[in-house]
């Protein structure tokens, strides 16, 4: 078979020399490379009290968005479920009855709505595909948890909060 | 049998065809869009303007090109016709305007509409249309009309292509369903709010080419590309009972005809089939149905039909077959 890389080599079942069978030249060889890399930059930050510097697009948790007067903007229509790759988007839609125009922007509106963060890869095409403005990854981290069922995150945990305001910690701004 | 050019394709076809049932003979991308053309409605066609094709010779006794563009769907052949139809910057840029005018009032509320995914005037307006709308002016607004428990109407959606008009006429015996005013103001209404009754009212579903009449039993339950059309059939005393089933998971969500290549149904079916039947036992499943390959109903779903055969001597880098 003929090989397309030389990162693999081929077991052989051969004597070793002499050489080889002292062992010596080898564990030299290993530890000049331990050596090395203590005089090398360290690539660990101390967390608790160094933070990592996060990017201007990284993108976090998802957050469903309400407009300036507290309505909802999500109408489930479906766009962000059938651009996700992972396929972890899924919803239910409900038509909007009277005396509902304040909770709800649009006819029709998400009546569950559940993202599975274990299989979200956090690639924002759900923010790219919605016509409504309403699904934003935020900066904020995923939090981690005990239990697979907790990750999935339904509205209790996606909408955001009444009276909140768009800051810079859980809404990117949006920009075109 | 008479010889015709569409974009310098030619097609030999019988007398008194028109151009654009001569383009669809022909297959391809040829053929003209056509939102009020329907070939199974009698008197169909001339509506919307959006099948205008260039003659640029009338025929090989009279050469001489037609001074205006033409409606495809309403004008017949001549022997020696030479049609330009997607090679005519003229025609393009004519078709533009056509979907500015059809969106003019249209409310593009299609993350709402339940038509979204399989709607005409949205593959039209991704095809032909500009990005931007230049109108200013408030779109217009109808009261709401309640048109019995299955089927909905919304006004608003409309662009007036009298299809669900000759339906009504055609299928059903007597005339409950039909537009009413003029211009600007014209509305599809039934009259003095005349619950459509008749057993094949259903089938204004499916030839209304945007989502101004849809299945009330189906209204916001899914989104078209989430649910999986099944060809089906069972005994119906009224109809044939071929239809399509739309499945998410084991259930059935909706019950439309056979929409061909242009959207057309098959064959009518009844308001039974369409609205009640909605039990898989119901229905004798026969296989998934084929979905164009630009459709978004294709997204997430497994095709028919293709094989992939693993490579015989699995080993690194060895990708024959």
């Amino acid at each position: 078979m003929q090989l397309l890389t030389n990162r693999s080599k081929v077991v052989v079942n051969k004597e070793m020399t002499l050489m080889e069978k002292l062992y010596i030249p080898a564990i030299f060889g290993g530890m000049m490379i331990t050596i090395k890399h203590l005089f090398r930059k360290k690539v660990t930050i101390q967390y608790p009290e160094q933070k990592r510097e996060f990017s201007k697009v990284y993108r976090g948790k998802h957050i469903l968005k309400r407009d300036e007067q507290g309505r909802e903007n999500c109408t489930a229509c479906g766009l962000c479920a059938v651009s996700c790759p992972a396929e972890a988007i899924t919803m239910v839609a409900a038509e909007r009855k009277k005396g509902e125009e304040h909770l709800y922007r649009e006819e029709k509106y998400a009546a569950n709505y559940e993202i599975n963060m274990l299989r979200c890869i956090f690639c924002g095409l759900c923010e790219e595909a919605c016509p409504k403005d309403a699904i934003y990854l935020t900066e904020e981290l995923m939090p981690a948890n005990y239990d697979r069922s907790n990750f999935i995150y339904g509205k209790d945990k996606l909408v955001q909060p009444l009276g909140t305001s768009a800051h810079p910690k859980t809404y990117k701004p949006y920009t075109k | 049998m008479i010889k015709v050019t569409i974009d310098g394709v030619e097609i030999e076809v019988e007398p008194g065809t028109t151009i654009l049932n001569a383009a669809r003979k022909a297959g391809g991308a040829i053929v003209p869009p056509a939102m009020c053309y329907y070939s199974k409605l009698k008197g169909s066609g001339g509506k919307c303007r959006t099948c205008l094709v260039k003659v640029t010779a009338g025929s090989e006794k009279d050469p001489r090109p037609m001074p205006k563009l033409v409606a495809s769907c309403s004008t017949g052949v001549q022997d020696g016709m030479v049609v330009q139809n997607i090679t005519s910057p003229e025609v393009v840029e004519a078709r533009k305007g056509v979907v500015e005018f059809l969106l003019l009032n249209h409310p593009l509320d299609c993350p709402i509409c339940d038509q979204a995914g399989e709607c005409h005037l949205q593959d039209l307006a991704f095809e032909h249309g500009a990005a931007k709308t230049r109108y200013e002016e408030e779109r217009r607004k109808f009261d709401k009309i309640d048109i019995g428990d299955k089927i909905q109407l919304h006004m608003t959606r409309c662009i007036l292509c009298y299809r669900c008009v000759y339906t009504a006429d055609q299928i059903t015996n007597e005339r409950v369903h039909g537009v009413l005013k003029r211009g600007d103001a014209s509305e599809i209404s039934t009259y003095i709010e005349n619950v459509i009754e008749n057993d094949f009212s259903g089938n204004v579903i499916d030839v209304c080419p945007v989502g101004a009449l849809t299945d009330k039993t189906f209204r916001f339950k899914s989104r078209v590309w989430f649910v999986k059309p099944m060809n089906a059939h069972r005994d119906c005393s009224k109809c044939c009972g071929k239809t399509a089933v739309w499945l998410h998971g084991e259930e059935i969500y909706r019950v439309t005809g056979r929409k061909d290549q242009y959207g057309e149904v098959e064959e009518f079916i009844c308001n039974e089939c369409r609205f009640d039947k909605k039990s898989k036992s119901d229905w004798v499943i026969e296989g998934p149905r084929e979905v164009e390959r630009w459709s978004v109903i294709r997204q997430n779903k497994y095709e028919i039909g293709t094989q992939v055969q693993a490579p015989k001597n699995i080993g690194y880098g060895n990708i024959t077959v």
